[in-house]
């Protein structure tokens, strides 16, 4: 250490090292940063008393507090269902075609329904329900429906799904392909008729005979669908999987048809008759007239 | 060079190709059967290279040439290390930009080849190992040199250290692009790119002990501490996380001996000390040789740099649980990887209050030296990243921000700031000295460098920080009714005008490179620009005089 000295510019001395011209001073470490050092060492101290920390044989201690991850989660998941608790109970006590009857109780329910359906529902409907036309999937806020628009039928759609193997065969139905069934001048014709139905084409006697005998039993002699069916509405001007006379060849030729998974497998039954009540809210919610002994069969109000 | 021990050595690298071919066709996958390719072509260049040195003028003779003596520091793969750092900064830099832009237009996903799952890794690699890892390599064999007042120990050693690197980037880089990755966050790699990794990397330790063993001064300086400390640990983290087991000989495909959340426990001892010993360790040596030199001023507290040496190493290694809080980890060990955390704070800011105050009595450098302002600007970014780092490892703040963006954002404050700054002030400094040039080409064009990054950083900082906290807050907020508010894709679209800022702020920072590049090509052809100093302030004798008596005193 012979070759100690004083640096001018701050009056420290240096160490006495010196490596390729770098030399260091001898300048004692800054108190607040010792102090402070030392302060997150005394609180580290204090924390690992108070929290799980020290690794034993066969588990950690368990801290003064007594506080777990697992026992947050699950304090806060309690907190968040008895916040929900009475409004769930009030629901599950409530038949959904009361739920209106009860506008506070339905405000509730839309609420929840609408967290659920960015959850479960957006993924395919789109997180404004919008549906895609390209990618077939119904679009849930105009005022058609292939099953049926009132909460029950919704929600009984929601519960079963739509053409699921196992499902319900009341949700079952589905398009015969006509590939090969009629010349090039038919389907034409065919899907020129189709367009007449909601205006968009002057109708044309060949398509309007090519539908009467092939396309009225499900569809209905005006294109009015059936809901008891699946069948889609063709009089109204919204299309599933398109509406120019391509798309609707096509749809002649090799139909495409939609499925949905079955929620009631999946989400509770208060859940369900929270996104039914959403999706009724969205715009195109049908008022049930006639209610029978079955719920599926009997609700749908033809427009 | 006699000719068998020429012809030997071609034949030994005949003998890799061999292997390579044989790998090549037995391969089981592509990606193994790219790779063998890559390594025979390289080694099938060797046997051309090793046949062609009888020719005393082929232009490959320079990668062979051993230094003169002891008389002379070998810097031949310092320069080249030098110039790698720059080709793979501009290489990384492109990807981040690239996948800023996939993040905010995804139709720039270009299946399979380039889409995100696979730049990202490419982007990190390029930046951390390949960036990062030659700017390391490279300034740790010049400090060690001039610390040591001796030549490199084992110069051959050194050659196979940096061209070997060179190899596992190659190799590491392609295998991305391929779809061959382990899934361990900045481990990517497969095994047989681990192994070369490793054996590379123990020829780096030996290089650099066997330097400091056959030092010419009494003491180790403290730069070296942290270089060892870098290395030696690195080694330790690399060997640790990447014990697996290969599916086959011939298939790139392994599966990792650590499972489940110990495997998870291991990747993040291993991750978060990539950070503490890459990115910290080694940058914080970086810091230590030229912020003295180029401020010209002695380091400011030996004592600090002792304790906080030690103590960053000590509480670093135990760190890595903050990175899995609220997860299926043991929360004693939550508990251990936040209060390590905590008390990291102080040891990191050691080197950050070390590093500033060795301008006292050179702070007007900050005015008239654009390469001590890059300096100063690494060192604030550094202090402000170690502490949200113990910040946002407390359970508190980590429910919060963990998963967002916000997390890109301070990994990127530290990155562009600490690393980016402090490497390229280091390369300016380097580049004149090694190429033996008076000074860089221009120094208003540090000048534009350091505001076109710093403004880079502050786009992306600032608009990720807002990002997390718009994503934590809008994932966590639950309306009067008791229901989640926002789905996932809601919080996409609200943070989408700030992927579009984060895109704005990394073209700066790649704009500020550009300049570098030029800057350093010039340097290179010899130019040196005739420009205004950085700072003038010329006497004004007009103003240099008392106010007239006349003049009537404002009321």
């Amino acid at each position: 250490m012979a070759n100690k000295r004083v640096d001018q510019p701050t009056g420290t001395e240096t160490v006495g090292h010196e490596w390729d011209g770098i030399e260091e001073l001898d300048t004692p470490m800054p108190r607040w940063w010792l102090w402070t050092f030392y302060l997150t060492i005394a609180w580290a101290l204090v924390y690992v008393v108070l929290y799980p920390a020290w690794p034993l044989i066969d588990q950690g201690t368990e801290g003064v507090l007594g506080w777990t991850s697992r026992g947050q989660l699950a304090k806060d998941m309690t907190l968040a269902d008895q916040a929900k608790r009475s409004v769930g109970e009030a629901i599950a006590a409530t038949d959904i075609e009361k739920l209106p009857g009860k506008p506070e109780l339905m405000r509730q329910a839309i609420a929840g329904g609408r967290a659920a359906f960015r959850v479960h529902c957006s993924q395919c409907h789109g997180s404004g329900a919008a549906g895609s036309q390209t990618l077939g999937y119904p679009n849930l806020n105009d005022d058609d429906w292939l099953w049926g628009g009132d909460l029950t039928s919704i929600e009984y759609t929601i519960a079963n799904g739509v053409r699921q193997p196992e499902g319900d065969d009341r949700r079952q139905g589905e398009m015969p392909p006509f590939e090969g069934v009629f010349d090039t001048a038919q389907l034409t014709a065919l899907a020129e008729h189709v367009l007449s139905l909601s205006g968009k084409a002057k109708p044309n006697r060949v398509g309007a005979q090519i539908f009467a005998d092939n396309c009225t039993s499900c569809h209905g002699s005006n294109g009015e669908g059936d809901r008891a069916q699946g069948a889609p509405r063709l009089n109204d001007a919204i299309w599933l999987y398109g509406g120019t006379r391509e798309d609707i060849a096509r749809q002649v030729l090799r139909p495409r048809v939609g499925r949905m998974p079955a929620w009631q497998d999946k989400l509770d039954p208060v859940t369900i008759k929270m996104l039914a009540a959403y999706v009724h809210s969205l715009g195109g919610g049908e008022t049930a007239v006639a209610r029978g002994a079955d719920p599926a069969a009997k609700v749908d109000e033809q427009p | 060079m006699q000719a068998e021990a020429a012809l030997s050595r071609a034949g030994l690298w005949f003998a890799v190709m061999l292997l390579a071919i044989v790998a090549y066709v037995s391969a089981a996958d592509t990606g193994l059967a790219v790779h063998a390719a890559i390594v025979g072509l390289v080694a099938l260049g060797l046997v051309l290279a090793s046949a062609a040195r009888f020719d005393p003028l082929s232009p490959a003779r320079g990668f062979f040439r051993m230094p003169e003596g002891e008389t002379r520091y070998d810097d031949d793969p310092i320069r080249w290390a030098t110039l790698a750092t720059l080709f793979w900064g501009l290489a990384g830099f492109l990807a981040g930009l690239f996948i800023a832009a996939q993040l905010a237009w995804p139709e720039l996903n270009f299946e399979p080849w380039f889409n995100f799952g696979r730049v990202r890794p490419l982007h990190t690699s390029a930046v951390i190992f390949a960036f990062g890892g030659n700017a390391l390599i490279g300034t740790s064999f010049y400090v060690v040199q001039r610390t040591c007042r001796t030549r490199l120990a084992f110069p051959a050693l050194a050659r196979f250290v940096f061209w070997g690197y060179q190899m596992f980037i190659v190799l590491a880089a392609t295998g991305y692009l391929l779809g061959i990755s382990q899934s361990k966050e900045y481990a990517e790699p497969q095994w047989y790119v681990d192994w070369w990794l490793t054996v590379v990397w123990v020829a780096y330790l030996a290089v650099y002990v066997g330097t400091i063993l056959k030092r010419h001064e009494p003491h180790i300086y403290v730069a070296n501490w942290f270089y060892l400390g870098f290395i030696v640990t690195v080694a330790m983290l690399h060997v640790v996380n990447n014990i697996d087991v290969p599916v086959s000989l011939t298939g790139s495909q392994a599966y990792p001996l650590f499972g489940g959340v110990q495997g998870a426990l291991v990747q993040w001892w291993y991750g978060h000390n990539a950070v503490g010993f890459f990115l910290t360790a080694g940058f914080l040596a970086m810091m230590y040789y030229f912020v003295p030199k180029q401020a010209e001023r002695p380091v400011y507290s030996y004592r600090l740099s002792i304790i906080h040496f030690w103590s960053l190493i000590f509480l670093y290694i135990w760190a890595g649980p903050h990175h899995l809080l609220y997860t299926a980890l043991p929360d004693w060990a939550q508990t251990l990887g936040m209060v390590f955390s905590i008390m990291l704070w102080m040891p990191s800011w050691g080197g950050m209050i070390n590093g500033l105050m060795t301008l006292n009595g050179a702070w007007d450098k900050v005015r008239t030296d654009p390469i001590i302002r890059m300096m100063v600007m690494a060192l604030a970014f550094y202090g402000m990243s170690t502490f949200e780092g113990p910040m946002l490892s407390i359970k508190f703040f980590n429910s919060l921000s963990h998963y967002t963006d916000w997390t890109i954002g301070h990994v990127h404050s530290g990155a562009l700031g600490w690393n980016g700054m402090i490497t390229f002030a280091c390369l300016y400094y380097l580049v004149p000295r090694l190429w033996k040039q008076q000074r860089m080409y221009s120094l208003r064009m540090i000048n534009w460098h350091f505001w076109l990054a710093t403004l880079g950083i502050v786009f992306y900082a600032a608009s990720m920080w807002v990002a997390g906290i718009t994503q934590g807050l809008m994932w966590r907020e639950y309306g009067a009714d008791g229901y989640l508010v926002n789905s996932f894709a809601d919080t996409v679209a609200a943070i989408h005008p700030m992927y579009l800022m984060r895109a704005f702020g990394g073209l700066l920072y790649l704009a500020g490179f550009a300049v570098m590049l030029w800057n350093v090509a010039q340097t290179l052809a010899g130019k040196v620009r005739a420009e205004a100093p950085m700072t003038e302030t010329p006497p004004d004798p007009a103003l240099d005089r008392p106010i007239p008596a006349t003049a009537v005193p404002a009321e």
